[in-house]
């Protein structure tokens, strides 16, 4: 049984004078602070979403300009010196024939990191400018569900940078050490995850009529 | 397609029910009457889809039994060999810990702490926490203290509990490595690809809301 589509709108929370506890669905009378279940701080609407979601993914767009400038890692061995970009790594990968691998990097270090920057700056600016038809509605629904559930299989990289450079200490030989892009990047990840998180998504369904 | 619970529709709530009898959508926040959603069911929100409620038979003993086997391997993990390198007579033997610590120093500490934090300390966090909360109920006692503090903990760290990740990190490097040396893998390799089976194992029979229901009706805080 799914009721999905039924034109009559539907009683939120709100609209009832409770608030839902985000975390545990538990409701309460408006004005409570904490939930009663699980303790959570209760809010019918977070205050200052949009802000704390702009905040955060403009910092997470700055960091993640020198994650792509500097080097991920310096690779030395007997007859060659390298220092290795993001982008730098994927070529590599494809000139290797690892075809596979080199998608997998690029989806997870490009792809998706810049699929979020536009996907939640699309979303924040949607709902604040109440621009959502009803029929899109859902779409937006699913955009942060899939935003918020991807964004952390940004971190491959990263981890691959800490393996190599653990693994890699053969002296003169071969070693490969860390760069500073790999600490940027990884702040860019965890920045936009914060910025997904902060979103509120019960503002995409607050631009339905009845609950003005 | 999913089989859900009849439920009624949320405008024909009636709403002098005493309030324990309501969820609000965590997402939407449309208002259900969900009394008692059986095991093997699934409810869901009719305005967005989002799965409110999904009980599973013998839940709670599948949780911590998968939770206490992922904490035991993860120990396993960490004090064994995890890959081993060998080039030009050379070889490196390298552990979990070492993966996590190899980019400290200087300017990159903050970011060796945070790898070691998302791979080893963060699940490790979380499968002690749900042991913590869940066992109680596993021999139907009443929950521990703090055990709702202890299961919130859990839930606001799962999307930092980053172990399946890094499994995935682990195989982007082997490859990339391939041109310059042999790699073998090492039994703290196996153990830890282990460990991601049995989390995403654990995650499959866990239903936030009925554990959340489950610790409200069985005591206090």
């Amino acid at each position: 049984m799914d009721l999905a589509g039924s034109p009559r709108p539907a009683l939120t929370a709100r609209a009832a004078g409770l608030i839902g506890c985000e975390r545990c669905g538990k409701v309460a009378p408006m004005g409570q602070a904490a939930c009663g279940r699980c303790g959570s701080p209760l809010n019918s609407r977070r205050p200052g979403s949009l802000q704390a979601v702009w905040a955060w993914l403009i910092a997470g767009i700055i960091v993640y300009i020198p994650a792509n400038i500097y080097p991920m890692l310096y690779t030395n061995t007997l007859t060659s010196r390298h220092s290795g970009t993001i982008v730098g790594g994927i070529i590599d990968l494809i000139e290797y024939g690892s075809y596979f691998v080199a998608i997998v990097v690029f989806v997870a270090s490009v792809l998706i990191p810049i699929g979020k920057f536009v996907v939640i700056g699309y979303l924040a600016f949607a709902v604040r400018a109440r621009a959502v038809p009803a029929r899109r509605r859902r779409a937006m629904h699913r955009m942060y569900e899939i935003v918020e559930f991807i964004g952390r299989w940004s971190m491959i990289d990263v981890f691959v940078v800490a393996i190599l450079s653990a693994l890699v200490q053969l002296g003169s030989v071969a070693s490969i050490r860390p760069g500073i892009a790999a600490a940027c990047f990884a702040l860019s990840v965890a920045m936009t995850m914060l910025a997904a998180r902060a979103f509120d998504p019960r503002l995409i369904w607050d631009l339905e009529p009845a609950d003005g | 397609m999913t089989q859900t619970a009849p439920y009624r529709r949320a405008d024909e709530v009636p709403l002098q029910l005493p309030l324990d009898d309501l969820i609000a959508c965590p997402v939407c926040d449309a208002l259900h009457n969900l009394k008692d959603v059986p095991e093997g069911h699934s409810a869901r929100c009719h305005r967005c889809h989002r799965t409110l409620i999904a009980p599973k038979t013998d839940a709670y003993t599948r949780i911590v039994v998968l939770a206490a086997t992922a904490v035991i391997l993860m120990v396993a993990a960490l004090f064994f060999p995890f890959l081993e390198l060998n080039a030009g007579g050379f070889s490196n033997r390298s552990s979990i810990f070492d993966a996590a610590l190899a980019v400290s120093g200087g300017w990159l500490t903050p970011l060796a702490i945070a790898v070691a934090a998302l791979i080893i300390l963060i699940p490790l966090t979380r499968f002690l926490a749900l042991i913590y909360a869940l066992w109680p109920l596993v021999v139907g006692r009443r929950p521990w203290p703090r055990a709702r503090g202890a299961f919130r903990l859990a839930d606001v760290l799962k999307p930092w509990a980053m172990a399946e990740i890094f499994i995935v990190g682990v195989a982007v490097a082997l490859v990339k490595i391939v041109e310059l040396a042999s790699v073998s893998l090492g039994p703290a390799f196996w153990a830890f690809a282990a460990l991601v089976l049995v989390s995403a194992l654990k995650d499959n029979f866990m239903c936030r809301q009925s554990i959340w229901i489950s610790l409200d009706r069985r005591g206090p805080r």
